[in-house]
């Protein structure tokens, strides 16, 4: 067993076991609705911020200008109800065009 | 391990397999396109773990057995960076963590039996949430769940191994924008989730979004996205606790 397959076996256990949380929990605790309202709030606000890190961050760093201009891109495709692939392609073909023209 | 969407609960006599047509074609669409969508990102991920110098078997193990994208990046990410396996791994579950919130918003949608719940679990990601929650009724919700699940699985794991596999011909990733196709697939599903939010909701958002950037530099990976759950402060509504 080496190190990195452990860091796979390690991480696919627990999170297995997270996603169990929802089937073992259901119909044993009822939940209050707010409580379900703010269950999707905190979702949204997780995927938000889970966006705005990956888009501007890299590690502990900033990740140069390219990438959120890119996801910026992105963002307005999807304003547009642009489809999903056109979205992705959009801001990473942004990226790349941005990072070619010499742009961090 | 496909066909366990039965569930025939005691009130409906129907069966409950999930067809296509339980969804308007509207649905099936934005599903067909997010499918799309995930194969570039799958195909980027796949790519970045073997341009950043593991072997093909680890990303394409870590996407049958974690699926997580989000998780699956970072974990990658402190991999090739150097970070240890056990660092690795705690990143990707201080992300997954969220998993568990979205796995309670579906747990109604997965069916009865306990194997499809099972393995329905193991299907639970921020897309199939994300489709679910948009659904009007529990039959269209089971169908959203289940067929995105499945479809989402499929392609995720095959484009990571198309991507891997590649991985060493195209080099540097960075110089294809790959790196942008994640962050911008999460705008492409929450956009219209905050288009149709109420203002509290839309304030939690920005304010954690807000939060979460400005730690990132000075918390441990994982934890900005965590911290931003303090956004729901914001929404001017009491917290009912226990919202991670």
């Amino acid at each position: 067993m080496n190190a990195p397959l452990v860091c796979v076996l390690a991480l696919a256990a627990g999170t297995y076991v997270f996603r169990l949380a929802g089937p073992l929990l259901q119909g044993r605790v009822e939940l209050p609705a707010r409580t379900q309202e703010l269950l999707a709030v905190g979702a949204t606000v997780i995927l938000v911020a889970l966006l705005a890190t990956g888009a501007f961050t890299e590690g502990h760093d900033f990740a140069g200008w390219s990438r959120p201009a890119g996801v910026l891109v992105g963002a307005a495709l999807a304003w547009r109800r642009a489809p999903f692939v056109l979205v992705v392609l959009g801001a990473a073909g942004a990226t790349a065009l941005l990072r070619l023209a010499g742009l961090p | 391990m496909r066909s366990t969407q039965r569930t025939g609960g005691p009130i409906e006599r129907t069966p409950g397999l999930v067809r296509f047509s339980d969804l308007p074609p509207d649905v099936l669409r934005d599903i067909a396109l997010v499918l799309l969508a995930d194969l570039v990102v799958g195909v980027s991920f796949g790519a970045i773990a073997v341009a950043g110098g593991l072997p093909v078997w680890l990303p394409v193990t870590m996407s049958l057995l974690v699926y997580a994208g989000s998780a699956q990046f970072s974990a990658v990410a402190v991999l090739t960076s150097g970070g240890g396996a056990a660092a690795a791994a705690a990143t990707g579950l201080l992300l997954n963590t969220r998993t568990a919130a979205f796995s309670l918003a579906v747990a109604d949608s997965l069916g009865r039996s306990w194997a499809a719940r099972l393995v329905g679990a193991h299907l639970v990601t921020d897309e199939t949430a994300a489709f679910v929650l948009a659904q009007p009724d529990p039959r269209r919700r089971k169908a959203a769940f289940w067929i995105s699940g499945i479809g989402l699985f499929v392609a995720w794991n095959v484009s990571v191994l198309a991507g891997a596999l590649a991985g060493s011909a195209l080099g540097d990733t960075a110089r294809f924008g790959l790196d942008a196709a994640f962050p911008a697939v999460l705008v492409a599903l929450v956009l219209p989730v905050l288009r149709d939010a109420d203002g509290g909701a839309r304030r939690a958002a920005a304010v954690g979004a807000v939060l979460a950037v400005a730690a990132a530099p000075v918390l441990p990976a994982g934890l900005p996205v965590l911290l931003a759950l303090l956004g729901l402060l914001a929404t001017g509504r009491r917290p009912a606790g226990g919202a991670a």
